[in-house]
Order: C-alpha cells, then structure tokens, then sequence
C-alpha cells in the first residue's frame, strides 16, 4: 500500500505544482496593439499626469459598435492654458487610436461622440495643454459584443 | 460619399458675447473600418471619414482626426464661445477626399 504523503510533502508539491501554473499563465493581460507607442507620439515621450481629465462611458456596453463617449477637461479655462488636443486610446481595439479632438481658444475642452470597442477594457484619455503639460484619464468598459468587425 | 446632407443643431443661433453655443452635428456615412470580411472572406477596404473642422468665419473652432473606431453616422458634440458674428463651416472628408460641407450663421451682440 502506497504511503499517503504527509502534510508537509503535500504543501510542497501543491506550491510547485501552483508555481508552475503561473509559470505558464499568459501574464498581465497584453495589449492587442500599440496604445503606449501611440500616446508617447502625442505626448513627445512626456508622462502624462493622472487627472483633470473627465472620461465618461458607460459601465457596460452591450453594443461595442455605437458606445457613447465624453471628454471634459477640469479647470482649463481659468488658469491661462487652454486645452489644444485630446486623444482617445483602446488598448483592446485592432487600431488603438480612436479619435483625435482638437480644440481651439474659442471652444470649451469637452467633446462628446460614439465609439466602437472591440472588447472589455480601459479606455484611455490624454489632453494636451497649450502650456505642454499633459493629463490623462482612464476608464473601464465591460463590452458584451465586440463591435470592430473581423 | 453620396449625396448626404449632415445635420446641424446649434442651441442657439443668436448669443451675446461670452454665452456658450452648444453644438451637435450627425453625419451618414458608413466608417467602414477594414477589418470586416465579405462573404467571400475578402477584406473590404477602409472607408471612413477621417477629419471633421467646424470654422467660424475661417478660424477654427473645434475639430477631430477620425479612425476607425468611430461608429458608423459620426456624432459630435462641442460647445464654444463665439467672438463674432459671421459664418459656421462645416467639413467632413473620407477617406476618398469627397468632402459633405454645411454652414450655419451666428449672431454674437
């Protein structure tokens, strides 16, 4: 009869068989496409500072093909630099560009439009000010139903 | 692009200085984005309206690059303050170069 394994035989066996596991699990979640690349070509390699930027999206899109989307910067106005562009990223699109607005000293820094995902994921904001500083927003989209086509 | 006529809607046409106009425009056009596949599994080219400019009086105003990630039927949504009476200009161009253009006139007092 087979010795059953002790308590500490098992421990070890259950946390190397669990390391190796791990060893094989596909990692962090990998990006389908370029979005870091894209957002360092908007920014001139600059970091952008979390905040200030309002991204608004639903919480669940059943529908990735029309998903309304709104940009708003806060309190761009009054301090002297104004908003001059604002770019949408989807790390989980095909393309991870998604629009470019551009704003001017006449318009306010908040733009609203309908967007397609392709699957749940964090959809990303950077404004550009006309001082060079840069900010940025993200937020999560759990999307039911792809909408990109393929 | 066929014939397609956008639509406009300003909230309002006749501001006084430093009011707020907001606008929203919609555009038929089918941002086919190059990924789909028709029946016979050949990819069926990227056609999309890749820049909107509204200009007043030859200023830009607000503006977007588009990709294809943008739905179907372009919506958008901005606001600005107008400086001056004079004339709104709309332009979207796709992919082919045609361009649908509208204008509107704004009142400043």
């Amino acid at each position: 009869m087979p010795r059953r394994l002790n308590r500490r035989e098992a421990l070890t066996a259950g946390a190397a068989a669990f390391a190796a596991g791990l060893g094989s699990a596909p990692g962090p979640a990998r990006a389908l496409n370029d979005y870091a690349d894209q957002i360092k070509k908007f920014t001139g390699g600059k970091t952008p500072v979390e905040g200030r930027v309002r991204l608004e999206l639903p919480e669940l899109a059943e529908n990735g093909n029309t998903v309304p989307l709104s940009v708003a910067v806060d309190g761009a106005a009054g301090d002297g630099a104004h908003v001059q562009e604002i770019l949408v990223v989807a790390p989980e699109n095909p393309n991870a560009r998604v629009i470019r607005f551009r704003f001017s000293t006449l318009s306010m820094p908040e733009a609203s439009t309908r967007i397609r995902l392709a699957a749940t994921q964090d959809v990303i904001a950077v404004a550009k000010l006309s001082d060079g500083t840069f900010f940025s927003a993200s937020r999560q989209i759990k999307v039911t139903i792809g909408g990109c086509g393929g | 692009m066929a014939e397609v006529k956008p639509r406009i809607r300003l909230d309002k046409k006749e501001v006084r200085k430093g009011e707020t106009v907001d606008v929203k425009t919609l555009v038929s056009h089918v941002m086919e984005t190059g990924l789909r596949k028709d029946a016979n599994g050949k990819v069926i080219a990227r056609m999309i309206i890749n820049t909107f400019r509204c200009e007043l009086n030859g200023k830009l105003v607000f503006g977007c690059d588009l990709e294809s990630a943008v739905s179907a039927n372009p919506y958008f949504e901005f606001k600005f303050k107008p400086t001056e009476s004079g004339v709104l200009k709309f332009t979207w161009i796709d992919d082919d170069g045609a361009r649908v253009e509208a204008t509107e006139t704004i009142t400043v007092t």
